[in-house]
């Protein structure tokens, strides 16, 4: 059946955008209709009946003979929808046996079969997940004839030599190093046999370095010849250093684990799903967002918000400068954003906190940080597994979806990835991870450990579950989305959705009629043992029997060389700048600070009813917040996020980005009204491939800056992740490296929530003035970006005054006496006044600047500052509430004008027209 | 009677149940999530309550459409008792997803269409409520609180007729965000007991949750219809 819009679809508008951003001009307009393919005797007008809404809807069994595209979902991608048909006909009792949907685009115009093709491949099919034709295509109905296939290959390791181990690394895509692969054949010689598919695709995937982060755990040599300590130990030994109260595990387990009140503990994460996104945005950054999810339901925590941090190649880039096999930045982002939407609405999570950035660097290697805030009553951790407890999954049923993940996102890509990586992509499910929520939140007590499926599947989640206890499994117990799958697949699929608990045998009824309650299959695998194997079945058939201790020990610790980088830290003149107005609506116009609404808005961030400080601030509901807050609406305390990220800082000087962007995250907290001495922080990276000793350096470079920030700070790390090998491999043989990407969310306390304070201006007569010092240090800056001109310039240094700076403003803000608070970051103190202006539609008239000079003072982003509005009768409390001077700038008017020294007035709808939104 | 009993019917994907039990309980109701599952096995649990609410989400991943999946299930397996609820004059609320259910099951005339932009939207919205039979909204001039939809286009062939019949409950005051038929965002069947709306009165139910709280700006708070309904339970 074809299904069309009785009125305008909304849909062909979007299309019709994008085909002509592709350079398809000669398309006129697109229309679209949703297919629905069923097979098996039913009544064709009960089912209608189904299908269409009379109201809004058309609906035509015969097949069209019209010039169109018609797209459909590959056997084994998700059909949310063909499931829905099959459950809404059995419900009125007329099932069908088959079902499968697709898309039909009616292209009008003077279009040639080759422009219909490159709509097709370049716009309408994902080859990832879908398939196109012209006309009429055949629907593809799930083969449930396909027999099971218990089969295991043993390979021959033992006796090959280096290239012959090289070949079978590429040829099964594990993404080890030859060191490694010399371990697993020394392991498998020393007891006499050979390796399974099952057992060499299950270390490949638990010493990939999505799992083992090998980067971070190596022996590292600088070119000095001096050691450095392996990164994560440096991260450690600092969170150990501030020994902070409210630190209730960090670095263990799924997520960190925190307190910020007495009986109630809140755990965070933060994730990347960068090369899933990069060939399929939709899938890729949908699942993301369930993974991140769920590792917080896999640290036992109810999830209650989620972040998203993007990175995209410019929009705008020109067709021409796109390199082979990728997907235009546009696209990307249209794509990911719907992703993000996706799951986070879908779920019913608030997505709160985030940030979307644009660099041409970004152009093959899209960014995708996902993080998620949950909470949980303080208990005593899980206990478990204990030997006897079973092995159950929950959830969405295995199949051949999401293959080898860890070890694709372990390795470069290059133009042929997005063909041969397909399967390594999916479509997430966010209405079965919601039923988990559910079941989870009434499961308490049922179960002795938890957690979550995430990359290589049951492999990794029942291997880490079982590292100190041993398990017997039985793989053909799993449900499956289809028959055929063999040991390895359904030992390594990344089919999302699905959680693993340790319960107890007593406890197992219970649990199975809770899930059966809310539609969730529970199923029992096998038990954990307490010898000390891992030990993996399909019937009776041993396809993995592993001694636990090599499979989580046994890799041999890299050894790394790394070349540390020699930044340029002279402070230098200052820039010239003979037209401060256009340099300013430049900069508010420049796609990193301009609005961020029309992304924003596609999130639901109202849900929960828990959001005080919401991302949209002000008059007009369209101003940035510094941060976000959040608090149960029956609690009178609670939570505020923060993000910092600077990859210019970190293409020139690591070490200071990383401290810039710690204290960026921090101050971002500090500002809307949260307690500086309770933040949490989560450190991740992308970056290169740190086998190139700069790009290790960089990363050394980069963790120094973090721990030395965290401990100023007295704010610990409590998790974090690492993305390497984000680099494309172009078919000309260039290399492209993302620039150095750290992201750090800070998560903080907020003691209460009724004086939280925004930017936007307040009242008109206030006066506004700068807490903190300004340097010249234009290394990196956005004011750089727009002037056009290369000039000397140092990334901004840390201010060792910052610390005690942000705990007496913490102080000030409580009072109430603050009435709007901004950070100040990219493009400096105009630009933030501008925002300020902005957000609250009022005027400012500015007549003194701090030092050092007046460009500086403009735009120079020196850290640990902030701009307040106080009235004019509170200079003097702040300043000693401060205990150091602050500049009194100016005062807010009534005026729609922004005055400032060195710069004609600029109208404030001009500002607002440069920022991006409506007046 | 103290607290009217209000079933706050959940499918698979219904996500605002715990905000909307939040807010009836804070206006003086027992709120009971109840699912689905368990109403089609016990659908004497609508003869103890005084209120059912069917909250918002994406029931079924708006598969088929937003609210059909619900809908079908709601008239296939416990269509007779929820009628017969309807009938004895007891108050019903869809929001936003309940909305959908409940135009779909045609216990309220119209649909819900994808919204004029193509995607789904959040920002906050102010309501009008005009005079009309809805027992949800009387006393109430306004209301200030979020949407959060992508299908939320009201569409009647005659709006006219419907505000005539005293069946429009809510308008969308300013913008009209999503192209719906004569800024209709909430329509009450002829009777007034059973409202459906598309934007979301339980996530502003405390001063805090309003945008202008952090500028010292107060609302017109949604909690007064859960309020109204509560009231008219109790009197009925």
């Amino acid at each position: 059946m074809t299904i069309r819009s009785t009125t305008t679809d909304p849909r062909a508008a979007v299309l019709l955008a994008d085909a002509h951003a592709l350079g398809l001009t000669e398309i006129s307009s697109i229309d679209v209709a949703d297919l629905v393919f069923v097979a098996g005797g039913s009544d064709r007008i009960e089912l209608e009946s189904l299908l269409v809404d009379p109201l809004l809807q058309t609906g035509d069994w015969t097949v069209p003979t019209t010039a169109a595209i018609e797209t459909t979902l590959l056997p084994g991608v998700t059909d949310a929808s063909a499931q829905a048909v099959h459950l809404a006909a059995e419900t009125i009792g007329s099932p069908v046996s088959a079902v499968a949907t697709g898309t039909r685009y009616e292209v009008h115009g003077a279009v040639d079969a080759l422009t219909m093709s490159v709509l097709a491949k370049r716009l309408l099919a994902n080859p990832v997940i879908e398939r196109w034709s012209l006309g009429s295509i055949e629907p593809s109905f799930i083969d449930a004839e396909a027999t099971a296939d218990s089969g295991v290959e043993l390979v021959d390791i033992e006796d090959l030599d280096d290239d012959a181990l090289e070949a079978l690394n590429r040829e099964r895509g594990l993404s080890l190093d030859l060191a490694e692969l010399h371990a697993i054949a020394a392991h498998f010689r020393s007891i006499g046999r050979h390796p399974t598919d099952v057992e060499l695709e299950t270390l490949a995937q638990t010493w990939s370095e999505h799992c083992a982060h090998k980067t971070f755990r190596a022996r590292i040599t600088a070119d000095d010849g001096q050691a450095i300590a392996p990164l994560l130990q440096q991260l450690h030994a600092a969170t150990d250093a501030i020994a902070a109260p409210f630190l209730r595990s960090a670095f263990v387990g799924n997520a960190g684990i925190i307190s910020f009140s007495p009986g109630t503990t809140i755990a965070l994460k933060a994730e990347t799903h960068n090369h899933p996104s990069a060939i399929e945005p939709f899938g890729g950054s949908n699942t993301g967002v369930g993974g991140v999810i769920r590792d917080v339901m896999g640290a036992a925590h109810r999830p209650i918000a989620v972040t998203d941090i993007l990175c995209f190649g410019p929009t705008d880039l020109a067709a021409a400068d796109l390199p082979d096999g990728v997907l235009h930045p546009r696209l990307i982002e249209a794509g990911v954003v719907a992703g993000v939407a996706d799951y986070g609405n879908k779920i019913g999570l608030p997505t709160v906190a985030g940030a979307v950035l644009y660099d041409p660097g970004y152009i093959a290697n899209p960014l995708v940080y996902c993080g998620c805030i949950g909470i949980a009553d303080e208990t005593p951790p899980t206990s478990g597994p204990h030997a006897g407890d079973l092995v159950v999954v929950l959830g969405g049923r295995t199949g051949r979806d999401g293959l080898r993940g860890a070890t694709f996102s372990s390795a470069t890509m290059d133009a042929t990835t997005g063909d041969v990586a397909g399967a390594s992509v999916q479509i997430g499910d966010p209405i079965t991870e919601k039923l988990l929520i559910d079941v989870l939140r009434e499961a308490g007590g049922m179960f002795t450990a938890i957690t979550d499926c995430g990359a290589g599947g049951l492999s990794s989640a029942i291997g880490e579950m079982a590292e100190a206890v041993g398990a017997d499994v039985d793989l053909a117990l799993a449900p499956l989305k289809y028959p055929g799958l063999r040991p390895w697949e359904i030992w390594l699929s990344e089919a999302q959705e699905r959680m693993v608990v340790a319960v107890a045998e007593s406890e197992w009824l219970r649990l199975h009629e809770l899930c059966a309650r809310h539609g969730v299959e529970a199923t029992a695998l096998g038990s954990f043992t307490g010898d000390g194997v891992l030990h993996v079945r399909h019937g009776d058939v041993t396809v993995l029997q592993l001694d636990t201790h090599f499979l989580h020990d046994g890799r041999p610790q890299r050894e790394m060389h790394a070349v540390l980088p020699s930044p340029n830290r002279n402070v230098g003149e200052p820039p010239e700048c003979n037209d401060v107005a256009t340099t300013l609506l430049a900069l508010l116009s420049h796609p990193n600070i301009a609005s961020k609404e029309s992304v924003i808005r596609r999130y639901d961030h109202e849900i929960l009813g828990s959001t005080v400080v919401r991302p949209l601030i002000g008059s007009h509901r369209d101003g940035h917040a510094d941060g976000v807050v959040i608090a149960d609406p029956a609690d009178t305390h609670g939570m505020a996020i923060g993000i910092g990220v600077n990859p210019w800082y970190g293409e020139l000087d690591p070490e200071r980005m990383a401290h810039a962007v710690v204290d960026e995250a921090i101050r971002n907290v500090v500002a809307v009204g949260a307690d500086p001495a309770n933040v949490a922080l989560l450190d991740n990276f992308s970056w290169g491939d740190p086998r190139r000793p700069s790009t290790l350096g960089d990363l050394a470079a980069a963790v120094r800056g973090c721990c030395e920030a965290s401990v100023a700070h007295g704010a610990p790390f409590v998790s974090g992740k690492d993305s390497l090998n984000n680099e494309y491999l172009g078919t000309d043989g260039t290399r492209h490296s993302v620039p150095p990407t750290l992201v750090i969310t800070a998560v903080a306390h907020v003691p209460d929530v009724s004086v939280v304070v925004t930017p936007d201006l307040k009242r008109a007569g206030d006066v506004v003035v700068q807490v903190g010092t300004t340097a010249c240090e234009f290394g990196g800056s956005h004011f750089a970006k727009v002037h056009g001109q290369a000039f000397e310039a140092t990334v901004p240094a840390p201010d060792p005054d910052a610390p005690m700076r942000y705990r007496r403003l913490h102080q000030a803000l409580r009072s109430g006496r603050v009435v709007a608070c901004h950070d100040l970051s990219e493009g400096g103190l105009a630009v933030a006044l501008s925002e300020m202006a902005i957000a609250g539609r009022l005027g400012l008239s500015i007549d003194t600047l701090p030092g050092p000079d007046p460009i500086s003072a403009l735009f120079s982003e020196s850290s640990a500052r902030f701009v307040c509005e106080i009235a004019p009768g509170d200079v003097d409390w702040l300043v000693e509430q401060l205990g150091e001077p602050v500049t009194v700038l100016g005062t807010v008017s009534a005026e729609p004008t922004v005055a400032l020294p060195e710069m004609r007035p600029v109208a404030l709808h001009a500002l607002i027209t440069a920022f991006g939104v409506g007046s | 009677m103290s607290r009217p009993v209000a079933l706050v019917l959940a499918a698979a994907g219904t996500n605002r149940d715990h905000d909307v039990a939040f807010a009836l309980d804070l206006a003086g109701a027992e709120s009971r999530i109840i699912l689905l599952s368990d109403l089609i096995e016990r659908p004497a649990l609508l003869d103890g309550a005084q209120i059912v609410v069917i909250a918002g989400g994406f029931s079924y991943a708006d598969a088929l459409g937003a609210g059909r999946m619900f809908a079908l299930q709601l008239e296939h397996r416990v269509g007779d008792v929820l009628q017969s609820f309807v009938a004895s004059s007891r108050p019903v609320i869809g929001i936003c997803n309940g909305f959908q259910v409940l135009t779909r099951m045609g216990l309220l005339p119209g649909a819900l269409g994808h919204n004029e932009s193509g995607h789904f939207q959040c920002q906050w919205v102010k309501l009008d409520a005009p005079i009309s039979n809805c027992i949800w909204t009387t006393g109430i001039s306004a209301i200030d609180c979020p949407i959060a939809h992508g299908e939320g286009r009201y569409t009647h062939p005659d709006p006219g007729a419907l505000t005539a019949a005293g069946q429009v409950a809510l308008r969308y005051g300013g913008v009209n965000p999503n192209g719906s038929a004569d800024a209709i965002a909430g329509v009450c069947d002829p009777t007034g007991v059973v409202l459906g709306l598309m934007p979301h009165p339980e996530n502003h139910v405390i001063a805090r949750q309003f945008p202008g709280f952090t500028s010292g700006a107060r609302g017109e708070i949604g909690l007064a219809l859960f309020e109204q309904g509560v009231r008219y339970a109790k009197e009925r």
